[in-house]
């Protein structure tokens, strides 16, 4: 996929998120949605290390070895940010007080199953982090991947076929074909340019329907 | 007198056997206390079982005891990062258990083992391959897993400033595990930056009070 599209991706979801809401960003593509967030509006970042109010990238002034996200990349704390031990980090998730959960995935089911932790037949060792946790403890789940696999297989299905990481939770799938919400099935909220609903229902694995 | 300040490395580790349990604070490379993890590993420390976020990067901390076969087994919620070479390598070669556990999962564990709670139910791995072989139970119409508290024989953790008594302050994000691990070890002992006179912290901003540090090491002496 390319920036362009990863980049539309977030584009699409940071318009989506309400003024005053707490938001955590997954690794990987959901950190973009922090680029776009409409500047009418005041997001609240947490990061499962343990802090709230996260800002942009430091520059050399501000720059601070032992302020990192959830991807160990250094960050900015807003004025207004706080710090905090891991386990407020996940009462903070378990509890039910983050807004949203923006996260990546391998595939997403009908149903909102979500999978993004783990793949089959490879000998590598399992690593969950925190997916699990946000995954099961945020008000709403949005998954944001790609529409299909590098090989053109559908990653929208049925019943997913990787292990799960919970079951039932994601609301909204952002792809670079289309935003998808969950509501007793797969309902198409909107298309990129150029994309019809038949070539959408074509490259995903379970009905489509539009509102 | 109070003073929980030891004049060496040696001295700080001192006293932890083969077979340990040990927790690990940091997140990442950030807030790990790789000093005293040094110290064990030129004692020559073995059969360790590691409690810990990630499984160590680059040569340094977990990743040296890894290289060098410490290490029994690792309880961590993600052992494979960028240039977490060495777990990859002895997990791969069939010589290191490990067991997965979901962050907030692994946190509240340690959380309870500190605090004297006999295990907890959590919504968090329900359905998923992480709950085979835990009970389960419906509690207001949802069901939860029943999770064990985490109990170590040691905790290492690194904070920013500490006193002779042991009360501790970290620094950004350094924070991480450290205050949830320094109740949960029969032993604790803390990696600090500089040790600061009796009186110095202010108590209104002092995250680890002092009653749960037994030994502090500061890696710069006056």
């Amino acid at each position: 996929m390319t920036e362009d599209l990863r980049n539309a991706i977030a584009r699409r979801a940071a318009r989506l998120l309400p003024d005053g809401a707490y938001v955590n960003l997954g690794i990987g593509l959901p950190t973009l949605v922090a680029n776009y967030i409409p500047p009418d509006r005041e997001i609240i970042f947490h990061s499962e290390n343990g802090l709230l109010g996260l800002g942009p990238a430091p520059d050399e002034s501000n720059f601070d070895p032992e302020m990192i996200n959830a991807g160990k990349t250094p960050v900015t704390l807003l004025k207004g940010g706080a710090i905090f031990h891991h386990n407020d980090a996940f009462l903070m998730i378990r509890g039910g007080h983050l807004d949203y959960a923006l996260l990546g995935a391998f595939q997403v089911s009908s149903r909102g199953d979500l999978a993004n932790w783990a793949t089959l037949g490879d000998n590598k060792a399992p690593a969950v982090g925190g997916a699990m946790d946000l995954a099961a403890g945020a008000r709403e789940v949005w998954a944001l991947m790609e529409h299909v696999t590098r090989t053109g297989a559908p990653r929208i299905l049925d019943t997913c076929t990787y292990p799960l990481t919970a079951a039932g939770v994601v609301t909204r799938i952002f792809t670079d074909l289309a935003t998808i919400t969950i509501n007793d099935g797969l309902i198409v909220e909107e298309m990129a340019d150029g994309v019809t609903f038949d070539y959408l229902q074509s490259v995903t694995g379970a009905p489509l329907r539009v509102r | 007198m109070i003073n929980k300040i030891v004049p060496t490395l040696d001295a700080a580790i001192d006293g932890i056997e083969d077979g340990a349990t040990v927790l690990v604070g940091g997140f990442g490379e950030i807030g790990t206390p790789n000093l005293l993890l040094g110290a064990l590993l030129r004692r020559g420390t073995r059969n360790l079982t590691i409690v810990t976020n990630n499984a160590g990067i680059g040569d340094a901390g977990i990743a040296a005891l890894l290289r060098e076969g410490a290490v029994r087994k690792i309880v961590c919620s993600y052992p494979r990062s960028a240039g977490s070479i060495w777990f990859e390598e002895v997990y791969a070669r069939g010589e290191l258990e490990l067991e997965l556990v979901p962050q907030g999962t692994l946190s509240e564990r340690i959380r309870a083992g500190g605090a004297g709670v006999g295990g907890f139910y959590v919504r968090t791995g329900v359905g998923t391959a992480l709950a085979e072989g835990k009970e389960t139970r419906e509690i207001d119409g949802q069901t939860y897993l029943l999770e064990q508290p985490i109990h170590a024989d040691v905790a290492f953790i690194r904070a920013h400033s500490a006193d002779r008594w042991g009360n501790l302050v970290y620094h950004a994000s350094a924070r991480n595990f450290g205050p949830v691990m320094a109740p949960a070890g029969r032993l604790t002992i803390a990696e600090v930056a500089r040790v600061v006179p009796l009186g110095d912290l202010n108590p209104e901003h002092i995250v680890t009070p002092g009653i749960f540090v037994d030994r502090v090491w500061s890696e710069n002496h006056d």
